[in-house]
Formats: structure tokens, C-alpha cells, sequence
């Protein structure tokens, strides 16, 4: 990777500051044509700043970016950059209230001239859908489409501006098992056209599925460029963190026979989602729920906590029986969940991380409708420190902090009333190694101090930590795998092949 | 790959029918003003003949320019309050350049006929400046079109000295009250730039533009679009119409009175959050915000006919209006936003 006469995008010692933030520092990259190059690191590291870089939304402070050698376009001609780089960027560019057509061909509706043909655009986007396999109806309001469908949207849309360079930022963050596969196949069917790929996940069992070449960032500086097969597991770990780390271990817990049962759930059942579901959960236990994306867990979860009211059936919490389909009941109960979306359930940005941590709380924090700030304060520090939250203070705005700590913050207002049962969605979607330790570690915690928990993951490595693992298909328990499973039999189980 | 084209095919809902739902939610209001429509010619046997229905339409027709204005702006994105401001005092400065001091005027008597010109030029100057405070210093449109609504209207009632104007060139007062091939000329000038409107939004890739930048800025910026232009366009335009909404006004009137204008931001986000427009933005059509007008202006209509009194106008109105979101809401299927 030395020859740039290969390279089909360079960027050399690029600078970027945001404010007091250094997100870039004098970092940089060569993809050589026709790899699939990963990007790796911790949350923060700067990953998604490089591709606003590289596809010209962010001019570097210092630095340059070269396509083919030749330098990149003036930032205003954003055909020009189009046509040389492609991107699915980390936040969704599709546009719900609009026809998955006109998302395709957003600001280039016309075709010569000044009139919209909306047939015509339609069946220009039906062509681009068929021409990259996206079964897909083109008419569709894309608001209506699946994560997986709208990102199939953004690569179309990304490979129809010609380019054969096409950034992937995060794309496997939010899907589920057999779509990760679906996308990978793609992208491999897209390498043998030629294609070149610069991917970012934080799973880097991916990167050594896809990818051929791997780049580091640490603490927004460049640490290694190095072939895939070159760089085992733990080298590209300790490289990300800096220090030699192991995945986490998940520790050596026994399930008291006589602790008390503190959630159960009967005859559940909510139309469409999931039917028949019986579950018992011990103090101290934790109970994994795995499946795919439609199999229903994440339904049952959010019913536990009252996110969802289901049709049929009970649920009991320490004896309680909580109101379906009322969240503050399911809190009273004694219940503590992490809902799946953090951005959108999970905190208020722009309160402080005091103020988000001890919301359940707030009414223990003071008298008559009051709240003492020292109380909270103190509070909050204790869990910034149990947590190893990111900080410059408890009075920092959770909008200001990286993925893997406002998850932290989550988690922390989850645990923050000593909750007897603890309902876990996808805790560690989207956040790095170190965090994921956290995370995980702060639920064993709990289990240790005697709550129950579920914990739902689209991950098999935190389900490691269950005690055994309920597996769901098409709405339905169809499985129980006690602790020691292979990923084989839990994967087999989740794609309905019984075994 | 045709195998991951399969599963895709499976897992999607009704293909195409977001396409045929959306284009009958533009109509979601049709069936209330059918309904108005009937009640009201029980109520009164005058409701339905065409002089009625015609004064119903020229009444509505500077409300429906300022709908039209509010309906742009929200689908961008964005917000205006002052647009009832500029109603009043667009036209109450641009007529005091004409008229001589003692009808009330600054004195410079410039010729009449650059009255209209100064006015619309009034209106996009807030529109401009609404813009460059929102967009250059990042404030909140909420925020600052407040504070302009009120700067604007306290501008025309220090100028005037809180007086009506009632001396006006002919000119300026002859759109609002002209009638062209059996319509009045208002009514022609609003129909003709609500088929604009709906033109643009509907078949113009400026016009789409406002969707994007409206349903996610950060892509529509991605795309290409240069998001602050586009809205620095919209605030003027927005500002433009409300000025001419003050011109037909002016003329059907026959004066400026101080509070011209007053109180009928509320009108007109009624109209088009009933018609559809959300508030959120990226969502909404100008013929859904016409239906609203209509809604409204029918209303109103009845309620002048049956001879509600004004105390109670007020009550009847609003609840009218939330019955009107709810039939639509039931109608159209989705949720309100
Ligand atoms: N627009 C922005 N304004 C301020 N700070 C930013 C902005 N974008 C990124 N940052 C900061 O720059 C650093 C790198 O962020 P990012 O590139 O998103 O990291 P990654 O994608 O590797 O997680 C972070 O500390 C982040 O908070
Ligand atoms: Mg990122």
C-alpha cells in the first residue's frame, strides 16, 4: 500500500478541530482500489469526522485529500464529489415523508428539463433498485421501509452517481444477524465489480469477515495500517485501546434455586409481535433473549416495561402487578430498563448527565416536589465513577457525550432506584470495546447485588453473561439454551433450524 | 443476491401504497367541506347561490395568501409569527410615501403608482431580515419571528400614530376591489399563486427542495441543496405574500386600520395544520392548506349567516377547528405532527 498510483483516495495529515476538540490530528489514509479497507476504533476516535472529510461535507483545518492522485473538488461542486465518492453515512439520509424515487434522486428530479415527470422518475428509480438487486418498490413512501431497506436505499442511491469508491459508516450497527449477512454479501458481490469500500463497525469479527486492510484510530491520530490476516484479534484490540485488553470474560455466577422470582410473565401475547410467552426470571439471574429482527424479542421486551401494552396475558414484578402498557406502574413495581433507541427513549441531550441519571429518583432527592442539587450531585458522581463515565462533570449535557457514555447514562438512570428486575435492549449497540465492558459488567453487578435481569441483544457475545439464553422465532419461545452454548446452536436456533 | 431480493420482497408492507394513501391525503379535509357544505344550506338558503359563496372566497382571499406564506415556510422546516404584522404595516408605510401629511402621510408624495412595489419590497425586507437573523445567527425562528411580530406592528402603530388611513390612492386600493370576468380580481391573484405554489412543491426541484430540507437538512445539504439559500428565498417569499396579502386587504376594506392583520396568525396556522402542513416540517401540500382555508372561511360564513353573536364566535370556532383535525385524523389515517 505504498504505490498512491493504486490509491483511489488518499488523505494526508488532515487536522480537524471542532472548538477545544481536536477530532483529527494530523491523521490520514490510503484505500487501495478494489479493497474493502476497515476503519476501527473507539467511540471518539474521529471515524465519523474523516468521512465528512472525505466526502466533502467538512473542509480539514489542515490537510489534503487526493482521489486518484489528483486533488479533491471545491466543496460547493457536490456533483463533482459525488461522482468520486459514495456514502452511507452513520446518520440516515433517507427522508421518510418522501417516495423512496424521489430519496433516490433527491435535487436531480429532472432530466433535462425544468418539470418533474414523477413517472419517469419513478421508473428511472425502479431501474436503479433493479440494477443493484434492491427489491424494493420504488413508489413506497420510504418511512415505510425497514432500517435494512432504507440503508439498501442510501447504497443504491450512493452507486448511482457512478461512484466506484463507497464509504460505509457504522452500517451494521442497527441490523439484525441474518441482515448483517444479506449486506455482507453485497458488499462482496460489490468488490468483485470493483468496487472499493472503506467500512466502520465496532464488531471486528466483521472486519476480518469483509475486509482486506485495516486502520486504526486512537484518540483522533492514526496508530496502524495493516493487511487483515496480518493483525490478529487481540493486536487490533490492544491497538484501538492502547493497552493489551481481553473481550469481556463474563464471570462465574450461580443462580440461587431458592432465590425469590422477581419478574414473571404469563400467557403474554400482543398481536402481530408475539404470542404464548412464559418467562420467570430469579434474583440474581439473568435471561438472555436472542432472535432476529422480526422474531418478537424486542416487543416482549418493551412490553415488560410498559413501552408496549400487550393484548393478552400478566405481568408480575416482585409480587406486583404493574398496569400493561403504563411505564411509570412498571417503574413503581420496582422495574429499571434501557429501552432500545437511547437517542430517542433513552435521555433528554440536553440535560445534564445528573439531571438524566436520577430522574426515577428525582423524588428521593428531596421534599415536597423539590430537588437538592448537592443530593443529585452526589448521587451522580457516584455513578459516574461506578460506570467510568467520560466526563468533564455531572453537569455535562448527555448530547455532548460519545455514543458508548450516554448508553452509560442510560444504564445508570436504569439502576439508579435499585430496580429488583432490569430489562436490557440492546445495551451495547453502536459502542465500543471498552464501554461494552462497562456496560455489561454493570449488569453482572446488579445481577451480584440480586436483581433479575432480561437482557436483549442482537450480539452473541453479550449473551454470554446469561444464565441461559430464551430464544424466539417468529413471536413464539421456540428454544431454552442453558449457559455453555455454541454460537452454531444459538444461531441455528434463531434462524428456526431445530436441531 | 436474488435471494436477499426475495426475503426484501417479503418483508415489505403493501408496496406501493404509500403513494396512493398520499395522494388522497392532500383531500383528507374534502368530505368536511362537503359536510359544511350541506349544513350550510340549511342553515340559510343563501349560503349555497354563488354570490355567497363567491363573498366567502374574496373574504378568505388575503388569509389564504398568508396561509400560503406560513404553508412554505413550515414545510421548509421553519417557523414565521410575523407575517400578520407585515399584513398591517407593509402597506400602511408603503401608502404613507404617497399620501401628503395631512391624510397622514410622511409627506414625500411619490408618485401612486410605486406604492404596491414599496409594499411588496417592505414585505421581503422582513422576510430578509427574519432570515438573516434566523440563518446567520442560528437563532430560533420561534423566537425571533415573535420578536419581529412585534417590532413590525410597533413600527406601523408608531409611524401612523396608531391612526387608520383612510385616504388612499386609487391604485393602490383598486386590486382588492376590482372585479375580473365576474370574479373579484383577489380572488383571481390568490387562486393564480396557489397553482404556483402547487406547481413548485409539486413539479419543481426548488420546490422539492423545501421537503428535504424540511423532512432532514443534514441530507438535503448532503445532496447538494444550499439549505440556508433556499430558506433565505422562502422567508422572503413568505414575507412578499404577506405584504400583498396586505394590499387585497387594503382594498377590500377600503383603509388600513391599525390592527390590520392582528391576531390572525392563529387563523392561519389553523388553516394549515388542518389542511395537513406539519408543524414539524417536511410534511404537507399547498392544496392541503387551501382545503384549510376553505374550512375555515365556510365556517366563518355560517356562523355570520346564523347570526352567532360575536362573544360566541370565538368558542364555536375553535371547536369547529378541532372537530376538523379530528375528521381529518380519522380520515386521513395517520397521526397529526
Ligand atoms: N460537529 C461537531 N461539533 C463538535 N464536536 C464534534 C463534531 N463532530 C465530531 N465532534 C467531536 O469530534 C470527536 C470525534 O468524533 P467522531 O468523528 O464522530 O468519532 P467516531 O465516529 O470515531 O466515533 C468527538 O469527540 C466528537 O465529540
Ligand atoms: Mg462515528
Amino acid at each position: 500500500m505504498t504505490s498512491t498510483e493504486l490509491a483511489v483516495v488518499e488523505a494526508r495529515n488532515i487536522t480537524k478541530r471542532f472548538g477545544p476538540t481536536v477530532a483529527l490530528d494530523n491523521a490520514g489514509i490510503t484505500i487501495g482500489a478494489g479493497q474493502t479497507h476497515a476503519l476501527v476504533g473507539r467511540n471518539g476516535a474521529g471515524k465519523s469526522t474523516l468521512v465528512s472529510i472525505l466526502t466533502g461535507l467538512q473542509r480539514p483545518d489542515q490537510g489534503e485529500v487526493l482521489f486518484a492522485g489528483e486533488p479533491a473538488p471545491a466543496l460547493a461542486d457536490r456533483d463533482a464529489w459525488r461522482s468520486r465518492v459514495a456514502c452511507v453515512y452513520q446518520r440516515s439520509t433517507i427522508i421518510p415523508a418522501l417516495t423512496v424515487a424521489e430519496n433516490l434522486f433527491i435535487n436531480r428530479q429532472t432530466e433535462g428539463g425544468r418539470l418533474i415527470n414523477w413517472r419517469a422518475l419513478r421508473a428511472r428509480a425502479q431501474n436503479v433498485l433493479d440494477q443493484y438487486g434492491v427489491a424494493i418498490d420504488a413508489g413506497s413512501q420510504a418511512g415505510d421501509l425497514s432500517i435494512e431497506q432504507r440503508q439498501l436505499v442510501e447504497i443504491a442511491r450512493a452507486l448511482s452517481f457512478g461512484a466506484r469508491f463507497i464509504i460505509l459508516d457504522e452500517p451494521t450497527a442497527q441490523l439484525d444477524g441474518p441482515a448483517i449477512s444479506r449486506l455482507f454479501d453485497r458488499m462482496r458481490a460489490l468488490r468483485e465489480q470493483g468496487v472499493t469500500m472503506m467500512f466502520i463497525s465496532h464488531h471486528l469479527e466483521e472486519v476480518y469477515e469483509v475486509c482486506q486492510t485495516v486502520t486504526v484510530f486512537r484518540d483522533a491520530r492514526h496508530v496502524i495500517t495493516s493487511p487483515v490476516p496480518d493483525l490478529p484479534h487481540d493486536a487490533l484490540v490492544a491497538a484501538m485501546t492502547g493497552e493489551a485488553a481481553v473481550a469481556y470474560q463474563a464471570r462465574n455466577r450461580k443462580v440461587k434455586a431458592k432465590a425469590p422470582i422477581v419478574l414473571a410473565v404469563s400467557g403474554l401475547g400482543l398481536a402481530g409481535r408475539f404470542q404464548d410467552v412464559d418467562l420467570q426470571v430469579r434474583g440474581g439471574e439473568i435471561v438472555g433473549l436472542a432472535g432476529s429482527g422480526s422474531s418478537g424479542k424486542v416487543g416482549l421486551a418493551e412490553s415488560l416495561v410498559g413501552l408496549r401494552r400487550p393484548d393478552t396475558g400478566t405481568i408480575t414484578v416482585n409480587g406486583a402487578t404493574p398496569r400493561l402498557g403504563d411505564v411509570p406502574s412498571a417503574l413503581k413495581a420496582g422495574l429499571g430498563f434501557v429501552p432500545q433507541d437511547r437517542h430517542h427513549q433513552g435521555f433528554v441531550p440536553l440535560l445534564s448527565i445528573g439531571e438524566n441519571a436520577t430522574m426515577p429518583i428525582a423524588h428521593k432527592l428531596g421534599r415536597f416536589g423539590t430537588i437538592s442539587s448537592a443530593r443529585r450531585r452526589t448521587r451522580a458522581e457516584g455513578m459516574i465513577e461506578q460506570l467510568d463515565i467520560k466526563t468533564t462533570g455531572p453537569d455535562q449535557p448527555v448530547g455532548d457525550l460519545s455514543g458508548g457514555n450516554a448508553q452509560k447514562v442510560v444504564l445508570a438512570r436504569a439502576l439508579a432506584d435499585d430496580p429488583s428486575a432490569l430489562v436490557v435492549i440492546n445495551p451495547t449497540a453502536g459502542v465500543d470495546i471498552k464501554a461494552k465492558r462497562a456496560l455489561l459488567g454493570s449488569v453482572e453487578d446488579a445481577a451480584a447485588r440480586g436483581a433479575g435481569a432480561v437482557l436483549v441483544s442482537d450480539e452473541l457475545d453479550d449473551l454470554r453473561i446469561c444464565d441461559r439464553v430464551l430464544v424466539m422465532f417468529h413471536g413464539r419461545v421456540t428454544k431454552e439454551l442453558p449457559r455453555g452454548w455454541t454460537d452454531s446452536e444459538l444461531v441455528a436456533a434463531m434462524e428456526g433450524i431445530s436441531s | 443476491m436474488t435471494d436477499s431480493a426475495m426475503s426484501d420482497r417479503r418483508t415489505l408492507a403493501r408496496p406501493g401504497a404509500g403513494l396512493r394513501l398520499g395522494r388522497f391525503r392532500d383531500l383528507t379535509l374534502v368530505p368536511v367541506i362537503v359536510v359544511l357544505l350541506i349544513a350550510g344550506s340549511f342553515v340559510d338558503p343563501v349560503f349555497l347561490t354563488p354570490g355567497n359563496l363567491t363573498n366567502v372566497l374574496q373574504q378568505q382571499s388575503a388569509l389564504a395568501l398568508v396561509v400560503l406564506a406560513e404553508a412554505l415556510i413550515l414545510i421548509a422546516g421553519k417557523f414565521d409569527l410575523s407575517l400578520e404584522s407585515t399584513v398591517g404595516m407593509a402597506p400602511a408605510v408603503a401608502v404613507m410615501f404617497v399620501i401628503p401629511v395631512s391624510a397622514g402621510g410622511f409627506g414625500l408624495e411619490i408618485p401612486a403608482a410605486l406604492a404596491i412595489p414599496l409594499c411588496l419590497l417592505i414585505g421581503a425586507a422582513i422576510g430578509a431580515f427574519n432570515g438573516f437573523l434566523i440563518l446567520r445567527f442560528q437563532l430560533s425562528a420561534f423566537v425571533v419571528t415573535l420578536a419581529m411580530l412585534i417590532v413590525v406592528h410597533g413600527l406601523q402603530l408608531g409611524l401612523t400614530g396608531g391612526k387608520s388611513l383612510f385616504a388612499l390612492p386609487e391604485s393602490f386600493t383598486y386590486l382588492g376591489g376590482a372585479n375580473w370576468l365576474g370574479l373579484p380580481a383577489a380572488v383571481w391573484i390568490t387562486g393564480v399563486l396557489f397553482a404556483a405554489g402547487i406547481a413548485a412543491l409539486g413539479y419543481f426541484r426548488a420546490g422539492r427542495s423545501l421537503y428535504a430540507i424540511g423532512g432532514n437538512a443534514d441530507a438535503a445539504r448532503a445532496a447538494g441543496i444550499r439549505v440556508e439559500r433556499v430558506l433565505w428565498v422562502v422567508f422572503i417569499v413568505g414575507g412578499t405574500l404577506a405584504a400583498l396579502a396586505g394590499v387585497l386587504e387594503t382594498g377590500r376594506l377600503g383603509g388600513i386600520s391599525a390592527n390590520q392583520g392582528v391576531g390572525w396568525i392563529f387563523m392561519v396556522f389553523a388553516a394549515a395544520v388542518i389542511g395537513g402542513v406539519s408543524m414539524d416540517g417536511g410534511k404537507g401540500t399547498i392544496l392541503g392548506a387551501l382545503t384549510g382555508v376553505l374550512v375555515i372561511g365556510l365556517v366563518e360564513n355560517i356562523l355570520t349567516l346564523k347570526g352567532v353573536p360575536g362573544e360566541w364566535k370565538q368558542l364555536v370556532y375553535g371547536a369547529i377547528i378541532l372537530v376538523a383535525l379530528m375528521i381529518s385524523r380519522l380520515a386521513g389515517g395517520r397521526a397529526q405532527d
